[in-house]
């Protein structure tokens, strides 16, 4: 550590020219944070998937809805342990674009299958006893400004009620929590009794189930079963596992994830370029300053590592800077305010930056720092 | 490093050679030079005469085509690159005509340079740093940065920082090459007296004879040897 005044002095000797250099290696990191946090929004889900759930969909689409008598079919099967179910319902909160996933459910198994909702009991018992009672995740919840016991009108495109009326009104009686960070809490999810008894059409249909089984191990074998039960019958029927089928959407997401890991190598190449043209004329210019250093006893490795430092100095500053400012830019929410209900920049990918800011040190320095390594000190000293 | 009676420095048929286009240039030829310790050698020539070469040589800064360099009884050939760095750093102090400051470090971090090569530690180093600053004379510029000093300040700080870890041999290349009369004497008094009371052996090239006049003893280098008087 002797050595840091030596380092950091030649570093911001040139501090514009440096400041510049910094600027732009920050700004990579605040772009490699943000796209971060972009992907994370939109595969969400797929990492929090429970193994041991299956997901039922119409053979044909998942759009196609499926007869309620299912539920009972699914449960007797061997290895299930529970099963719900569930129905877009695809409205929105006074325009359009205030998007966000509502669902008609059945509230006591549901809330048994997804334990990483986390509702306060109070606020189960008044579902329970609320047949217009609705819950939303904390993040619509936050987003629209909700508070319990608010009503709240939704309008469908879809499911016109029974009285002609085009707009749902529900009882907010709970807002959940997730259990882990990656958690979606976007959605509302609301009776299906009351649904079902109040909408016009589609009685007695739902849109798809949710089981799970008693082994994940077994999970495949329920799967088959499953499919087998409905096999040649008017609804036939896709089971697969949860994470199976968020990942098959994930795989669209994939592309977007690729594009995304393409834009940032062009982002990390050009600051590459950036600050290894620092760093070469920052040697260029100090050849005599060098060759001092190697008269005075220094060996050519120690030259080799000093040069190195720096220019990991620099790129470290850069991506500390960057990640943290990143950071707190995430941190203040998604930029669409609230199309990717999940937006973090996962501890993984913080510390990807960081290794990230270390390679492009090494890498941004290695040629400079050879040529300083290479450099005669008789050489040196003559051309000053 | 007295090796009794024997020379501190001691050249025996040095040659040195530089390519120069399709051709060789010789110049240093079968030189001969031997310095006692705690000498102070003036050494002079014409320009391009090969003084700096012959200082590079002794200060293992560079390698003679053929011939051998002995210094302290090291024979500079046997010792690898590496060795031959920390050999710099433990037993030579150079000072160059244009002083050589790293311009972005103050006169104290300057002076330290050498000492970080060393296991002293921090208050040890800044302990030497301040003997070596107040010896020249500059205990009170610490601070300052090279651009903020004059020219004979600036050289005294490069005087500092060869004696700050105590060398055997000083290597002065034109120390007072780019000094008024004024800043050169108080360079060449403290050269003086380095040799005189704390018995540094130094070689110093010069083109100023009234700066050689300080020496024990001048020789001069002429068409690549040395000789005690050029001829006229
Ligand atoms: N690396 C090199 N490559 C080619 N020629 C060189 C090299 N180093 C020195 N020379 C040549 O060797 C000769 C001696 O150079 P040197 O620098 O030792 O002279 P000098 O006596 O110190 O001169 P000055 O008084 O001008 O400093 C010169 O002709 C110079 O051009
Ligand atoms: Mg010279």
């Amino acid at each position: 550590m002797k050595f840091a005044a030596l380092i950091a002095s030649n570093l911001f000797r040139r501090r514009l020219r440096t400041g510049l250099t910094l600027l732009s290696v920050t700004v990579a990191f605040i772009l490699f944070a943000y796209l971060s946090a972009i992907r994370v929004g939109l595969s969400q889900g797929v990492d929090v998937a429970g193994a041991d759930r299956l997901t039922v969909f119409h053979r044909v689409s998942i759009a196609q809805p499926l007869p309620l008598s299912y539920l009972d079919r699914i449960r007797r099967l061997p290895g299930v342990q529970l099963v719900v179910h569930q129905s877009w319902f695809g409205g929105v909160y006074q325009d359009p674009k205030n998007f966000f996933p509502q669902m008609p459910v059945d509230p006591e198994p549901f809330l048994k299958m997804y334990p990483e909702f986390l509702l306060p009991e109070a606020q189960r018992q008044a579902w329970l006893r609320t047949r217009t009672g609705a819950i939303v995740g904390r993040a619509t919840a936050k987003r629209f400004g909700w508070r319990i016991d608010d009503r709240i009108p939704i309008q469908t495109g879809i499911w016109t009620r029974k009285d002609g009326s085009m707009t749902w009104e529900f009882d907010l009686v709970g807002i959940f929590d997730g259990a882990k960070q990656g958690t979606d809490t976007s959605p509302l999810y609301f009776r299906y009794d009351y649904f079902d008894e109040t909408r016009g059409i589609g009685k007695g249909l739902v849109g798809w189930y949710i089981v799970r089984v008693t082994d994940p191990e077994r999970t495949p074998g329920v799967a088959r079963a499953i499919n087998e039960e409905f096999a040649n019958s008017s609804a036939e029927v896709k089971a697969e596992s949860e994470k199976a089928f968020l990942q098959s959407w994930a795989k669209q997401v994939g592309d977007i994830g690729r594009i995304i890991t393409a834009i940032l190598t062009a982002v990390f190449f050009t600051i590459l370029l950036v600050a290894g043209n620092t760093m070469a004329q920052s040697v260029r210019e100090r050849t005599e300053e060098l060759g001092v250093l190697k008269a005075v006893g220094f060996t050519h490795r120690q030259v080799l590592r000093l040069v190195l430092a720096e220019s990991c100095l620099l790129a470290g500053l850069g991506a500390a800077l960057g990640l943290t400012l990143g950071y707190l830019l995430v941190a203040g929410g998604d930029p669409t305010g609230g199309a990717l209900p999940v937006f973090y920049f996962p501890p993984a990918d913080v510390a990807r930056g960081g290794g990230l800011g270390l390679l492009l040190g090494l890498a941004s320095g290695v040629l400079p720092a050879l040529q300083a390594m290479r450099l005669q000190v008789a050489e040196a000293l003559r051309r000053g | 490093m007295t090796a009794n009676g024997k020379p501190l420095v001691q050249l025996a048929g040095v040659e040195k050679s530089y390519r120069r286009g399709a051709g060789r240039v010789q110049v240093l030829e079968r030189l001969d030079l031997a310095v006692a310790a705690g000498e102070f050698l003036a050494l002079m020539g014409p320009s391009g005469s090969g003084k700096s070469t012959l200082l590079n040589l002794i200060g293992g800064l560079d390698r003679p085509s053929s011939g051998t360099v002995v210094v302290g009884g090291e024979r500079m050939e046997h010792l690898s690159e590496q060795q031959l760095a920390r050999w710099r750093a433990r037993h030579i102090g150079f000072v160059f005509q244009f002083y050589n400051l790293l311009p972005a470090l103050n006169a104290a971090r300057n002076v330290e340079l050498p000492l970080l090569l060393t296991r002293l530690n921090r208050t040890q180093r800044r302990k030497r740093v301040e003997l070596a600053l107040s010896i020249v004379g500059l205990d009170h510029r610490l601070d300052h940065r090279p651009s903020q000093l004059s020219g004979g300040e600036q050289q005294r700080v490069g005087i500092a920082r060869a004696i700050v870890t105590d060398p055997t041999l000083l290597l002065c290349d034109e120390p007072t090459g780019d000094l008024d009369r004024a800043a050169g004497e108080a360079v060449l008094g403290l050269l003086h007296a380095l040799s005189r009371e704390h018995g540094k052996t130094i070689i110093m090239v010069t083109h100023d004879a009234h700066a050689s006049a300080r020496a024990d003893r001048t020789v001069f280098l002429y068409k690549g040897q040395i000789v005690d008087a050029i001829p006229a």
